[in-house]
């Protein structure tokens, strides 16, 4: 386990270094200089000069570089050109808002997805599997604005049940009420995911032997299901749950527009509106590290629900 | 997981592949469905000008946010422009930039994986290290940059949704490239005297091209969902340019008092997208019964 885990650490290293050489590379391809951008049309030659010093743009390329991945490393992402405060200051201030939204969407994706997919499987091709099947694909169809649009319109105009601005914090019960809508719109995407890859890979695994073994030597039926089976068909539903994590990261992004909730989503797109570069560099870092993160602990969880990945 | 696409087939000559994928497809009624549905919006895009009862420019001030009425099928927007005739117009735009990156991630995905399992060694190595980073990028962020740094042109666009869609393509063309690259026909062509790109084109590549238009499907899908989020977001064509990312952004401000202006383009990516699935669904079906274990 211990080589297995020294291993995946040192690719997701690997891939952290590749993306901080492509966010500084294309921020630095890009036509149009961000002390232009900065100071205006209207800008003196002078200050122009003066911003490129302050911004490190005067220095050479490879110098650049070398400091920019330093300072990525001790943490320091440098200042935002549109309010001055420290990216990384900006950046936790709203980073809780959207860990917690994609933690509990999460949360309802397995919780309702896990079941309804073995359900599925157990029940192939009779009813329940096909409403299941057609209503998972019609659930992962779904851009996530437009759900989110729907759910908004029926539940917070429509009906008063939800606010129409889903900022609120404070007590529990407007937490609740400022989570709900944003984390079941994302929830019963990720369900739809999650049911349809836990079908398939339980119909994978229910036509296995040890099964028919399992069942042969009288094991009840849902022992058989919910312990042998499943067990089995972790493997693949963790790996499409990782894979689909940089989905709901994306989606998380379209529903926190729609819901007007403070996270992550809100700070890229008010950053490329304004095109405050030293923000994005920040937040491809963020995104970068989620993705790293996320890749790790789907090896870890590998490791724990088959023993056989460990000498892999 | 790539392993588990892997299919072991014989080299089988292309027409019997298909032919027995045309079987296979047409005992699927859902694939079917969405088959038509999506011939119906292609159809409805490229006759849009005999179609669309105004001109989807057009503007009226008089005619302001009206509901939908018999003279305005889906209402009018905030500039008094007909939402249905701005609908229609908007399906050319999502459908030529869906099917053009598709059709690129799908061309250089192949080559890619085709070359990296022809190849093998550390190139293959390497290639499919970053195609395994790219796919695990969130790929609406990286898009999202790529346009806001490049600028929302139409080419930018297609070129940002590409470069998220090929690591797939790659995927699925490497393994059976190594799959058949071992066997003895293939030896055999090698003595004859043919290249690598004759044995590549002519005898490998019909091979996996039932898969790959599998997947081409699927992802067209995935392509027109997310042109639609960049467009929402504000990282589509520019206005006053119909696109249906576009218009919901611009219906989703008057939300409170005309929801249809945003929820009726939204219905019309929802169908789209539903439709490629259902067809993507069942032609991986008849391809593979295997790779449903990809989500």
């Amino acid at each position: 386990m211990t080589a297995f885990l020294v291993r995946r650490i040192g690719f997701a290293f690997v891939t952290l270094f590749a993306v901080l050489t492509l966010v500084f590379v294309i921020v630095r391809i890009v036509p149009g200089d961000p002390a232009q951008v900065i100071l205006g049309d209207q800008a003196s030659r002078e200050a122009i000069e003066a911003m490129h010093e302050r911004l490190g743009l005067n220095k050479p390329i490879v110098t650049q570089y070398a400091e920019f991945l330093g300072n990525a490393v001790k943490g320091d992402w440098g200042v935002s050109m549109v309010s001055g405060r420290p990216v990384m200051a900006e950046v936790l201030n709203v980073l809780p808002w959207t860990i917690e939204l994609t933690v509990v969407s999460l949360i309802i994706g397995v919780v309702l997805g896990v079941p309804l997919g073995v359900w599925a499987a157990v029940k192939r091709n009779r009813f329940f599997d096909y409403v299941a099947r057609i209503a998972s694909l019609l659930g992962l169809s779904f851009p996530a604005f437009v759900s989110a649009i729907i759910l908004l319109f029926l539940f917070a105009i429509e009906v008063h049940w939800f606010p129409v601005i889903s900022a609120r914090s404070g007590s529990l019960g407007a937490w609740a009420q400022s989570i709900t809508l944003p984390a079941i719109n994302l929830g019963l995407i990720s369900a739809a995911y999650i049911t349809r890859v836990t079908r398939s890979a339980m119909l994978e695994v229910l036509s296995e032997d040890y099964v028919r073994t399992a069942r042969a030597k009288g094991v009840p039926s849902g022992s058989v299901v919910w312990r042998h089976a499943l067990r089995n068909a972790l493997i693949p539903i963790i790996t499409v749950v990782g894979l689909y994590l940089s989905i709901l990261i994306g989606n998380s992004v379209l529903t926190e527009i729609v819901f007007s909730r403070p996270g992550l989503g809100k700070l890229i797109v008010g950053a490329l509106n304004q095109r405050d570069y030293t923000m994005l560099q920040g937040m491809m870092v963020i995104y970068t590290l989620a993705v790293v993160v996320v890749n790790l602990l789907v090896d870890i969880a590998y490791g724990f629900v088959d023993p056989r990945v460990k000498l892999g | 997981m790539s392993d588990l696409a892997a299919p072991v087939a014989p080299p089988a000559p292309a027409s019997s592949a298909l032919q027995a994928t045309l079987r296979a497809f047409n005992t699927n009624k859902a694939s079917w469905i969405g088959l038509a549905i999506f011939l119906i919006v292609v159809a409805a895009a490229i006759f849009a000008p005999l179609i669309a009862p105004h001109d989807p420019l057009d503007q009226d001030v008089l005619d302001r946010l009206k509901p939908p009425s018999a003279e305005h099928l889906l209402g009018t927007d905030y500039y008094g422009r007909d939402t249905f005739s701005r609908l229609l117009y908007g399906a050319r735009i999502s459908l030529v930039i869906g099917v053009v990156s598709t059709l690129i991630a799908m061309a250089a995905g192949t080559l890619i994986g085709m070359l990296a399992g022809w190849r093998g060694g550390r190139f293959d190595t390497i290639t499919m290290q970053i195609m395994d980073m790219l796919l695990a990028f969130p790929s609406l962020i990286l898009g999202l940059i790529i346009v806001a740094m490049l600028g929302p042109s139409i080419e930018n666009i297609i070129a940002a949704i590409a470069l998220t869609s090929v690591p797939p393509f790659a995927r699925i063309a490497r393994a059976p490239t190594i799959a058949v690259k071992g066997r003895d026909f293939v030896e055999a062509c090698r003595s004859l005297g043919f290249s690598d790109t004759r044995i590549l084109a002519v005898h490998i590549l019909p091979n996996i091209f039932p898969e790959i238009l599998v997947m081409g499907s699927l992802w067209l899908a995935n392509a027109i969902r997310t042109e639609a989020s960049l467009a929402f977001i504000g990282l589509g064509l520019k206005p006053p340019t119909p696109t249906w990312g576009g218009m919901i952004r611009e219906g989703f401000e008057n939300i409170l008092d005309s929801a249809w202006l945003a929820i009726a383009p939204g219905v019309a990516i929802l169908v789209v997208v539903f439709a490629l699935n259902l067809l993507g669904d069942g032609l991986r079906d008849a391809v593979d019964p295997k790779l449903k274990n990809e989500a």
